[in-house]
């Protein structure tokens, strides 16, 4: 079974149907792209699947059971975490308490807990702690858990994106271009960690626009083009897809 | 990947220094009033005791401001909402306006504080939420010109209030409102204890210091928490904090309530210690002055904002008793008025440091960054 089945959603914004009728299911335990050319419709795709905007129409399932993606933080709560396409952390936060924000959708304590500090509130407390803290040496970042966020280098806010979703426990870890603005040297080095992101047994959905980084690491692949999917499955054939190819390098028009 | 080794750190132990400084200070704290009453008289007494609500002014909108970033420009509405329910709680006010009241108070209506002080916690707690409520989805200026009309709302409702029924006794505000008293203890006039003299002026100084401790240990345990951070992260990004699975909405109600509790308890004090509330008290030019104690001080950071209140009560109040000997002695003659002095040197003073310490004189600070 299919871990995320999002079936016929669309999205028109004015005169322009940004997504058309698109179909795409994500297995478990896979890293599943989602490209295609500039103004495909992916990021608009990933924003409905997400809950950052509202369908048009279409309906989304996690794990089978169907979710509605209307209110954002319920998306997190039912398990995808995302992280976005230009770095958005809490800047003037520190880099731990960044992950710590992560822990908020996993954890209780309300107004009474924090203000008594009474023992289970302690416990969930440390327990958020030891979370984040998993979660920056996971990702490598763990020396630099002091530093205010703003100050990470770029390549390590990248990162620190990935570890503040991770922290939310995401059954579904959703990435909007994380190689963007990386050298090639950084692209590899989050290749391999994305990898490792899988092995560990979390399902990857992501955007990108790096073929190679792509072909390299994702297992399955869906391809988008004027809001409609052209092509799927995995990169091996999909890179072979006349379709796919014309949508890229121009030449014959595929419809 | 790079599995760093990294622990995480104990609470750093205070080290000899800092015990040293804690000490000093404490010790500066408890023996402030004697130090100002015998350097200037109880006028300076009671100087710092007007820094003190203003501190706990200070750190009220520090939760809504500083914390979880929301521009309120209207926070002594707050503070008017619990002088006022003092006000009309422990004074005859009331019973003079509605005479059939009297039966049930033969000796007058004279609340205990220690009813009034928590009921004007929750009453602000209820306005700031209705404050609240209607601009939750406002953002920095909207939310600071709504938030701007509440604060004015409130005055000119109290202000009009005297008609058709006499509730709020209109510009001529609520007199002869009970003073304080804690375990027997007035806190008026002077009290003999061990053949010393002590004025009252003292024993409000120590009372409003216990809460300012009582406020402060509230913000820290709340600054370090799930609820701090949540503030934090709607503060540095409302849509990322909501993709983060933060009720948004409910958090920031939290911080307006939060916030509006402690203007609420400083409200109730000062009218008890004023012994009169009027509409006067709470204009928008002292909503200003108590953010910009805040901005001035240091958002978010409790030692700046205590600063920040220390600083733009008491150095008005310097140069209003200094600057006119001083031009005396100097020019023979008061060539400007003090109160325009004074007016010029607190706008320099914000303009100053919002030129050279954006974030304020004494902002937090993180510890990595030197690392």
């Amino acid at each position: 079974m299919s871990l995320l089945t999002v079936s016929h959603i669309s999205k028109r914004f004015g005169g322009v149907q940004a997504v058309d009728n698109v179909s795409l299911s994500v297995e478990p335990g896979q890293i599943h792209g989602l490209i295609g050319p500039n103004g495909a419709g992916k990021t608009t795709c990933f924003n409905l699947i997400t809950g950052l905007y509202a369908a048009d129409s279409g309906t989304f399932a996690l794990e089978g059971k169907p979710y509605s993606p209307k209110k954002v933080e319920n998306v997190t709560r039912a398990g995808i975490a995302r992280t976005f396409q230009n770095v958005r952390l809490f800047n003037q936060m520190s880099v731990l308490e960044n992950v710590m924000v992560g822990r908020h959708v996993r954890t209780h304590n309300g107004l009474w807990a924090v203000l008594s500090r009474h023992k289970r509130a302690r416990q969930e407390e440390a327990e958020a702690r030891e979370k984040a803290w998993h979660w920056l040496e996971y990702t490598g970042i763990a020396r630099f858990a002091h530093y205010r966020a703003s100050d990470l280098a770029y390549g390590h806010q990248r990162r620190l994106e990935i570890a503040r979703a991770l922290a939310t426990d995401p059954k579904v870890l959703a990435l909007d271009e994380p190689a963007a603005g990386m050298n090639a040297a950084e692209k590899v080095a989050l290749g391999e960690l994305l990898k490792h992101i899988r092995d560990d047994g979390k399902t990857l959905l992501m955007i990108e626009h790096d073929v190679k980084l792509v072909m390299g690491i994702c297992d399955s692949v869906t391809v988008l083009d004027y809001g409609k999917v052209i092509a799927s499955g995995t990169p091996e054939t999909v890179r072979r897809d006349p379709a796919v190819i014309s949508a890229w390098l121009g030449g014959q028009k595929h419809d | 990947m790079t599995i760093s080794s990294t622990q995480t750190p104990a609470a750093p132990a205070l080290s000899g220094r800092l015990k040293l400084g804690l000490v000093l200070l404490i010790l500066a704290v408890v023996i402030a009033p004697v130090v100002a009453g015998q350097l200037g008289g109880n006028y300076w007494v009671r100087v710092i005791d007007f820094a003190l609500l203003y501190i706990m002014l200070a750190l009220g909108l520090n939760i809504v401001v500083g914390y979880a970033g929301l521009l309120d420009m209207g926070f002594i509405a707050f503070y008017a909402v619990g002088a006022y329910l003092a006000a009309l709680l422990a004074s005859p006010h009331l019973l003079d306006v509605f005479v059939f009241l009297q039966v049930w108070f033969p000796q007058g209506l004279h609340t205990s504080y220690w009813l009034i002080v928590p009921l004007a916690a929750l009453l602000a707690a209820v306005c700031g939420i209705l404050l609240g409520a209607p601009t939750l989805k406002l953002r920095g200026d909207y939310l600071a010109i709504v938030t701007l009309g509440f604060g004015e709302i409130i005055r000119i409702l109290l202000r009009n209030l005297d008609r058709p029924v006499n509730i709020t006794n209109g510009a001529k505000g609520i007199s002869g409102i009970d003073t304080l008293s804690v375990f027997g203890v007035k806190f008026s006039g002077v009290q003999h204890w061990f053949g010393m003299k002590i004025p009252s002026l003292w024993l409000w100084y120590y009372l409003l210091v216990l809460l300012i401790v009582l406020i402060i240990f509230i913000c820290l345990r709340l600054q370090h928490s799930r609820i701090g951070r949540a503030w934090q992260a709607i503060r540095e990004d409302e849509d990322v904090a909501r993709a983060m699975g933060i009720n948004v909405r409910n958090y920031k109600l939290l911080a307006f309530a939060m916030g509006a509790t402690f203007g609420g308890v400083a409200g109730a004090l000062f009218a008890a210690f004023q012994g009169f509330v009027s509409p006067e008290s709470f204009t928008l030019q002292e909503s200003i002055a108590v953010l910009a104690m805040v901005v001035l001080g240091g958002m978010g950071h409790i030692p700046g904002v205590i600063l920040g209140a220390l600083l733009l009560t008491a150095l008005p109040e310097l140069l209003r008793s200094q600057a006119a000997p001083l031009q005396q002695a100097i020019f023979g003659s008061v060539l400007i008025d003090p109160e325009v002095l004074r007016q010029l040197f607190y706008g320099l003073a914000l303009v100053l440091v919002m030129l050279y310490r954006p974030a304020g004189i004494w902002p937090a600070r993180h510890t990595g960054r030197t690392q």
